[in-house]
């Protein structure tokens, strides 16, 4: 067994070598980008968008790339065996487009030191060959937290969480904290779907928030299926997660947060042609357009929308950070001083919650 | 925690919804089932009629005709499985097996032009003032028609079965089909016609998650659901009754796990995800501690009929 594990390691490894060696410094005439989605195409949501983004690069390298896509690769075990079929079939640049896929992807980079990988929305780079990348969501939180605040009258607003990482606890600290601002009455209820895609299950968590008098949901998930929900009430609010989502427009959608790859995946791809590509650990937002917020429909009242609009227009200007102090811990203990931005490394590992919401994160 | 905030009767107006699809689908395996055939396929026909009911409803703008359309969908899906298993007698397990697979992509090519559409809303019914009674008006009178339908399957099937001439012959042919066709009746087509009827009824389910439920179509958006109203059957031993509690204790669990959470209550999740599996594993030590007969499966479950005489 151990004899065959190392056999089977070094003929990857001796293909990754022919394939990949003209890749170092030189550039190269052309370029197989491969994709893995955590779920299908048609989930109108997060890997929708990763989609699109593959399309812009295709349409921006013409016959100079050619891609290759995995849908629906379930993150754990499953996944590096994915990683290992598309590194041995000759691609030569790899995204993996979720958090799951961290450890595989690091696993399977050791293997094939030629072949680049890009993870999506994690922080291991374990190997030279390991970029990862991100995109600045909680910026998008901020804009429709502060509509949230305005726009509820029960006073509690919903977020359905997938799974408790700091990606997810970013955007509820940052929703909770610009609805506050606006409106120090809110209470914010967080329900965990322990899932990324399961329409049923955030139907049921939608549903479970509206029974309890929440009337502003914002999603983390990637499905439509809590807006469907909020417009069968009635009277509840939502946003376009991921995806615009303009289906459900002018209301329960009264925003949405994109997420626009487009920009990123040319970028890479593009040095990998022209020789400039390293590794890198890129968590760009509003300012190089890869979180978009889309249209601000007729259903928020003018003057919130004209607030939403300069938040985002500071935002992209880099004069306003979502997370600016004074905020304080959940526990009562100080985070940031009057004035002071929250760092990098702090977003990125970030695992508590911000004063006023109630509840603890699931471990 | 705060407890106070989950309204009794609102959650099990949503429990009683959350069970619709499983029951549905649960109740057309259990027929499918005491005719003797096991069709591991509900997975597929569900997904294929929610698919088929989705495209129906979104092109003729009307719901009802979409459940229809979700119906024909699994019951066409079924008719693969029936032509397999019962005149070409393939392995049953393998090919639902096949089936639920075939089913999960055949749908996702038709869905292709229907991703990102909304489906025409369902009305829910009214009674008037009835429904507002509190408690039993929230319960039980503010929903969609077919969760009436649902319910009133679960009423006629077990009377079907029960107490008529029809029930008796479809429990012969699952129970003993030489001896069925000894007595001349034709067990095959008997057959045939309770693996149509699941399909439909799976059909029919699925249409629910697509249309009412969920309302939405995407890839893959039944996501177990069928093999849970595989496994309802077996936990229900058969009987439409205890299937019908079945499918509200398994809808209740997820419906309650995300009320709690709402409302502050920290108890692992996976606990509550994996309780209706660990209860249907409990039922059926119980029932079989009690001898195999008691477990109520069909003496001919699975087994494939070949006259030879």
């Amino acid at each position: 067994m151990m004899f065959r594990r190392t056999l089977l390691a070094s003929a990857a490894l001796g293909l990754g070598l022919a394939f990949g060696g003209a890749a170092a410094a030189a550039g190269m005439d052309k370029v197989k980008a491969c994709f893995v989605y955590v779920g299908p195409i048609g989930d109108g949501g997060w890997t929708f968008q990763h989609d699109q983004g593959r399309l812009d690069a295709m349409a921006e390298f013409g016959d100079k790339l050619e891609t290759m896509y995995q849908e629906s690769v379930p993150e754990g075990a499953d996944a590096e065996r994915v990683l290992t079929q598309m590194a041995l079939s000759g691609c030569n640049i790899v995204f993996t487009t979720s958090f799951g896929y961290m450890d595989p992807t690091n696993t399977v980079a050791a293997k094939f030191p030629n072949v680049k990988f890009e993870h999506a929305t994690g922080y291991k780079r374990d190997h030279a060959n390991v970029s990862t990348y991100d995109a600045r969501f909680y910026e998008g939180r901020a804009v429709i937290g502060h509509i949230a605040g305005k726009m509820t009258k029960s006073n509690k607003i919903g977020y359905i969480g997938s799974f408790p990482i700091p990606e997810v606890i970013q955007g509820i600290n940052s929703y909770f904290l610009h609805a506050r601002k606006v409106n120090p009455d809110v209470e914010l209820s967080v329900v965990w779907a322990y899932t990324w895609f399961d329409p049923a299950k955030e139907a049921d968590a939608a549903k479970a928030l509206i029974e309890q008098g929440v009337d502003v949901i914002a999603a983390h998930t990637d499905s439509t299926a809590p807006l469907a929900e909020a417009q069968k009430a009635g009277n509840v609010v939502g946003f376009g997660q991921a995806s615009d989502m303009a289906a459900y427009k002018p209301s329960p959608r009264v925003a949405s947060i994109i997420d626009n790859w487009g920009p990123y995946y040319i970028k890479r791809i593009g040095a990998l042609l022209d020789g400039t590509y390293e590794q890198t650990a890129s968590w760009a937002g509003m300012p190089e357009g890869e979180v978009v917020i889309g249209e601000i429909t007729e259903a928020v009242p003018a003057d919130v929308k004209a607030e939403a609009e300069a938040m985002i227009a500071a935002i992209t200007d880099g004069s306003y950070h979502p997370f600016t102090g004074p905020i304080k811990k959940q526990d009562g203990s100080d985070w940031l001083k009057e004035g002071e931005v929250a760092d990098d490394g702090t977003l990125a590992g970030m695992m508590f919650y911000v004063e006023g919401i109630k509840g603890d994160i699931p471990k | 925690m705060d407890l106070s905030a989950i309204n009794p009767a609102v959650l099990f107006a949503s429990l009683i919804v959350a069970a619709t699809p499983i029951l549905l689908a649960g109740l057309g395996e259990l027929v499918v089932e005491k005719a003797g055939v096991l069709n591991l396929g509900v997975e597929g026909m569900m997904i294929v009629g929610a698919i088929c009911g989705f495209a129906v409803a979104v092109g003729t703008g009307s719901p009802a005709l979409g459940f229809i359309g979700g119906a024909v969908g699994g019951a066409a899906l079924s008719l693969i499985f029936g032509l397999l298993t019962q005149y070409l007698l393939a392995n049953q397990v393998a090919t639902g097996l096949a089936l639920t697979l075939f089913g999960l992509g055949f749908s996702a090519l038709i869905g292709q032009g229907y991703v990102g559409i909304k489906p025409p809303m369902t009305e829910r019914l009214s009674f008037g003032p009835l429904s507002d009674i509190p408690g039993l008006g929230t319960i039980l009178l503010r929903h969609d028609l077919m969760v009436y339908v649902a319910l009133i399957a679960v009423v006629a099937i077990w009377y079907v079965l029960n107490r008529t001439r029809l029930g008796l012959i479809l429990r012969a042919v699952g129970e003993n089909h030489d001896a069925a066709h000894a007595l001349g009746y034709k067990v095959v087509r008997i057959r045939l016609l309770a693996i149509l009827f699941g399909g439909a009824m799976a059909g029919l389910g699925g249409a629910y998650l697509s249309l009412i439920r969920v309302p939405m179509w995407t890839v893959g958006m039944t996501s177990g659901a069928g093999w849970i109203a595989l496994a309802l059957v077996v936990f229900a031993a058969w009987r439409p009754g205890r299937l019908l509690l079945g499918a509200w204790l398994f809808g209740g669990i997820t419906a309650l796990q995300l009320n709690l959470q709402v409302a502050g209550a920290r108890v692992p999740v996976e606990y509550l995800q994996m309780s209706p599996y660990v209860i249907t594993i409990l039922v059926l030590v119980i029932m079989s501690a009690k001898g195999g007969r008691a477990l109520g499966a069909p003496a001919a479950l699975g087994r494939s009929f070949h006259a030879t005489h």
